[in-house]
């Protein structure tokens, strides 16, 4: 069923009765052409894209729990392309520009909101940073503006502008950033690729490979055993264990990063906010709660939780860029699980296992991907060759010292 | 978290800054044949359990020692808290 404005109406008259299921609950088959391990976002989306631009037939995706209950659902619904790395700022741009016509493309409402992303500057090194970062992104075709302080200003009257340690000097704004109804996305690759015959498989966890002489060739689960000519695995936060079924160390470790929403406001933010100088950033969504985020507790986790120095950390960045958010009471705080790679940048590429692909490391930048990762990732397991954009997002790129360190902090994983 | 701390008692993890797995103790001989190999894994790979997992951590707002921790990744649970320098 195609939703439009003349079935609303249709339904409307008939008391609702015709909507069906937007996906079918699959039962696993004992063979397909293609598996994808994980039904986050990357994961469904790279079966949306094998199915439709790929052309791809015989694909499923299996997913331990439900599709979305990951990170997909975890996340700040933040959607942006203000990379300074080239290796990164293409790959993100293109993954904008997927954005900006997802709803047209998967016919579902997922609520691309371009309500833009302002990076706050306090210092004039700072400034200079931002302008150099805005430079590398207009070279891939994104939309820089720096704000100096009167134009800010005037967008953003509330925040503290005179902070004696940290004044707000201005910003770098990118006017096509935004926010996206994170589960929406899910829900929206989900039903697209269900209707190109992607059997979406839910409650079914891959409990090991089948790898014989360097060929992969299927995957146990608890619901049996499914053969496959290829098996592309997206799984992130849960990548190390996962990819330790195939006998493979990765350069990655898993982290918890909290995030939280406030009780519903009147419109206050007009956009997302970064703070340049402590781990806060804060948009407010439709419903009028402010989301918020940070940094990640550092320590290795896969506990979906954190603790509460981090809760401090961020509520005292929050309160020393706009106190006027000290009043707003926090609703409801989470954690999701990171793969924190060594140089802060995701691999999409093959293993030395043929016929095993892997998507994975996306540290805490995952969400804003989900759409190009599906893309690079269905394309590369189509056509065995990389996307232009994901080129560099390689396996073997520690070994070979080409990393992408976004923040020049090394192989410290916490520290990306 | 609250790490007991085998010289000064329980204290806040928020004193601490967190280094990695305990396996970075264990530095490769830089005159091996396969050096570039060996510390290419020492440095870029990791186990990073599910459960529990040996780790460093530094008191650096207290006593500045190295501690190893046996932490549940999991539940957060730490068990067992040792010097590093005793370890060996």
């Amino acid at each position: 069923m195609r939703y439009n404005a003349l079935q609303i109406l249709k339904q409307g008259l008939t008391g609702h009765k015709g909507w069906k299921p937007a996906w079918r609950k699959a039962e696993p088959k004992p063979e397909y052409d293609i598996i994808i391990v994980g039904g986050g976002g990357h994961g469904l989306a790279t079966a949306y894209y094998l199915a439709k631009q790929f052309e791809q037939k015989r694909i499923a995706v299996v997913e331990k729990g439900w599709i979305g209950g990951g990170n997909v659902g975890r996340n700040t619904t933040i959607i942006r392309s203000n990379y300074m790395l080239h290796e990164n700022e293409g790959f993100y741009e293109f993954s904008l520009k997927l954005w900006e016509n997802q709803e047209q493309d998967f016919n579902y409402n997922s609520m691309v909101s371009q309500r833009g992303i302002i990076n706050l500057f306090h210092s004039d090194p700072q400034r200079d940073a931002y302008v150099r970062r805005g430079n590398a992104m207009a070279l891939n075709g994104a939309d820089p503006v720096l704000l100096d302080q009167d134009a800010l200003r005037k967008k953003c009257p509330f925040l503290n502008f005179d902070n004696a340690r940290f004044p707000i000097q201005g910003g770098l704004w990118q006017p096509r950033g935004g926010t996206v109804r994170h589960d929406a996305v899910a829900w929206g690759y989900a039903r697209g690729a269900d209707k190109r015959g992607v059997d979406i498989i839910e409650n079914c966890e891959v409990t090991g490979f089948l790898i014989d002489q360097g060929v992969c060739s299927g995957v146990e689960t608890t619901r049996g055993t499914i053969k496959a000519k290829k098996i592309g695995v997206a799984v992130a936060g849960s990548s190390s264990r996962v990819m330790a079924m195939a006998g493979m160390r990765l350069p990655m470790e898993s982290h918890v990063l909290q995030a939280f929403v406030s009780e519903g406001l009147k419109p206050v933010i007009p956009g997302v906010i970064t703070y340049g100088a402590g781990h806060f950033y804060v948009s407010q969504s439709d419903k009028g709660g402010l989301v918020f985020g940070g940094d990640i507790d550092g320590y290795n986790s896969y506990a979906q939780r954190g603790n509460l120095p981090v809760v401090e950390d961020v509520c005292e960045g929050g309160v020393s860029l706009m106190p006027m958010i000290g009043k707003a009471r926090v609703l409801r705080m989470w954690g999701g699980i990171m793969d924190m790679s060594m140089d802060g940048s995701p691999i999409i590429d093959k293993t030395h296992v043929n016929g095993l692909y892997f998507n994975g490391g996306w540290c805490y930048g995952g969400f804003k991907a989900t759409p190009a990762s599906g893309y690079c990732f269905a394309q590369l397991i189509a056509t065995d060759a990389p996307h232009e954009t994901a080129k560099a997002m390689r396996m073997d790129r520690f070994s070979r010292g080409l990393m992408i360190d976004e923040k020049g902090q090394g192989a410290q994983p916490n520290l990306h | 978290m609250i790490i007991h701390h085998p010289l000064l008692g329980p204290r806040d993890s928020a004193e601490f800054i967190y280094l990695g797995d305990a396996s970075l103790m264990e530095r490769p001989d830089p005159k091996a044949e396969n050096a570039q190999e060996l510390f290419y894994k020492y440095l870029y790979l990791r186990d990073n359990p599910a459960g529990e997992h040996k780790e460093l951590w530094y008191h650096e707002q207290g006593d500045r020692s190295w501690l190893i921790l046996t932490r549940n990744t999991v539940t957060h649970e730490i068990t067992h808290v040792e010097l590093a320098r005793r370890s060996k």
